[in-house]
């Protein structure tokens, strides 16, 4: 299984690397996927089944959304394409690949002096982990409930606006007090062909 | 199980998979003549059969075009994904004892994995098209499928409790005395109308809706690759009567004259019918009828079932 498991980790860096240099966000969020799939795969290649299902059903099954996103808010084209070029420069990596190498050398100092124990893998089965999650951390679970909740009152809210409606079988509305509005004045347009039907 | 044997599971379901989605296309358009009364492809071979040879050797003739402003790599990739991840996703299902080709321990999430990857082709397909009505028609399929989604699987949570496993072997075996759909009549229901809705087929078929979106997310492909969009969607119907028979209907189970296969395959087409006849009989909904209907009716019953049954479970177990 361990082949399965460097040639899965493999492929997770090189698309994760490759999610941060992509111009172009639909790419990137492409190759985020295949990061989730391959994270997926290295949880299977360790005997994670559940975790493998569960990571590729919220987190790439998810990322659809992240994708909705970019078609949304970012007007994709060829300036965008420049402008990440532009932000990309050899300038901006200098603060990440600092704090990566901070990083790297924590790890390294652990596998060449940390004792044994360090590198030690204990079994958590899923089961420990809901009754952890529902048990000793229940306010944890329950505040991030509170704060996804507000996150979707707020996008309720700010998506949640009464267009006039221009449809004219439906400009008088539903409602009595809409019925009472104004009516828009109709504008008539003439050109040859109405001339002709009059 | 020996490696041959396995090798010809693999195969034989793959071949099998793939006839029943290209006749489907014959059946459908058969049986819609039926029931709106005309007569339907009769003309190539033995009742119109071989209609099906014809229009793949149409399709395999046409020109396959890439349009020029389309992004070419992810239009390729996106029909790739609806085929791939459907027939990936037969794989957990038990067609008889002993048919299986992987019997997973984690079989009902990997259904749900797979159709959640189902969605990626949809979007990636209008979105590489750079075609207005192929954006509208990814848009919608992509919140449909991810509501739908979200139903789907907790209409199956209730089954998942009641036999106590993912497997969908076991799933089979705890439906010896009595099928599911007696003790989840709503978890049914719901996961049939999620069904519907995840494989776009109408009364759902929203993001293709010709009549508005001149076919949506797949309005610039041509050819084959609009063909693996076509099979797509076959075998779509295929898997989610597959997973209907087997997790509400005793699966491979029936009395003991005919062989487990043959009940399996009987019970698969009543539910490809009954798919048929809903497409021949129902209006299709309005877009966002089809939204609010999904999050302010079916997600609070999925919900109060989820309940219940918990506790019915809980109370059965003493």
């Amino acid at each position: 299984m361990s082949t399965l498991f460097y040639i899965s980790s493999i492929v997770a860096i090189a698309s994760t690397i490759m999610v941060i240099t992509r111009y172009h966000p639909v790419h990137a969020l492409l190759y985020l996927a295949v990061s989730f799939l391959s994270v997926g795969m290295i949880f299977l290649s360790l005997g994670a089944p559940f975790v493998a299902a569960l990571e590729i059903i919220v987190y790439a099954g998810a990322i659809i959304v992240l994708f909705i996103f970019v078609v949304m808010m970012l007007n994709l084209g060829q300036e965008t394409a420049q402008q990440e070029k532009e932000w990309l420069k050899p300038k901006v990596w200098v603060v990440p690949s600092a704090l990566v190498l901070v990083l790297l050398a924590e790890m390294l100092l652990l596998l060449f002096t940390g004792s044994q124990q360090v590198m030690q893998v204990s079994q958590v089965d899923p089961r420990k982990v809901a009754l952890s999650l529902y048990g000793e951390y229940i306010i944890a679970v329950e505040l991030i409930g509170f704060l996804l909740m507000a996150g979707i009152v707020g996008a309720a809210h700010i998506g949640k606006h009464r267009k006039p409606s221009l449809h004219r079988f439906l400009q008088n509305g539903d409602t009595e007090k809409e019925k009472a509005m104004p009516v828009r004045e109709q504008e008539v347009i003439s050109n040859e062909q109405t001339v002709l039907h009059d | 199980m020996s490696a041959t044997e396995h090798i010809l599971i693999v195969v034989g379901v793959l071949f099998v998979l793939l006839n029943i989605a290209a006749g489907l296309i014959w059946v459908e358009r058969r049986l819609l003549a039926l029931w709106q009364d005309r007569l339907g492809p009769n003309r190539a071979g033995p009742l119109g059969v071989l209609i099906v040879l014809a229009d793949t050797l149409k399709l395999f003739f046409k020109e396959d075009w890439i349009p020029p402003f389309a992004d070419k790599w992810v239009f390729i990739l996106a029909p790739a994904i609806v085929v791939g991840s459907v027939l990936l996703s037969f794989v957990v299902i038990p067609f008889a004892p002993g048919i299986v080709v992987a019997d997973l321990n984690i079989g009902i999430l990997f259904f749900l994995a797979m159709s959640s990857l189902g969605v990626y082709s949809i979007v990636l397909g209008g979105w590489a098209s750079n075609n207005k009505y192929a954006l509208l028609g990814a848009l919608r399929g992509a919140s449909q499928m991810i509501a739908y989604e979200v139903f789907m699987g907790l209409s199956l949570m209730g089954v998942v409790m009641l036999s106590g496993s993912f497997n969908l072997g076991d799933i089979v075996a705890a439906q010896q005395n009595l099928w599911f759909v007696v003790t989840q009549p709503v978890g049914f229901v719901i996961f049939f109308i999620a069904g519907i809705a995840e494989t776009h087929r109408l009364p759902f078929d929203i993001p293709e809706a010709e009549s508005e979106l001149i076919a949506g997310y797949h309005a610039e492909y041509s050819g084959m690759k609009f063909g693996m969009f076509f099979i797509g969607e076959y075998l779509g119907i295929t898997l989610i009567s597959a997973m209907i028979v087997t997790l509400f209907f005793g699966g491979w189970l029936g009395p003991a004259f005919l062989p487990p296969l043959a009940w399996f395959v009987i019970k698969l087409f009543f539910f490809i019918g009954l798919f048929i006849l809903l497409r021949a009989s129902l209006p299709r909904p309005r877009y966002d009828q089809l939204i609010s209907y999904g999050w302010k009716i079916i997600l609070a019953i999925v919900l109060a079932n989820l309940l219940i049954t918990g506790a019915i479970a809980l109370w059965l177990r003493g």
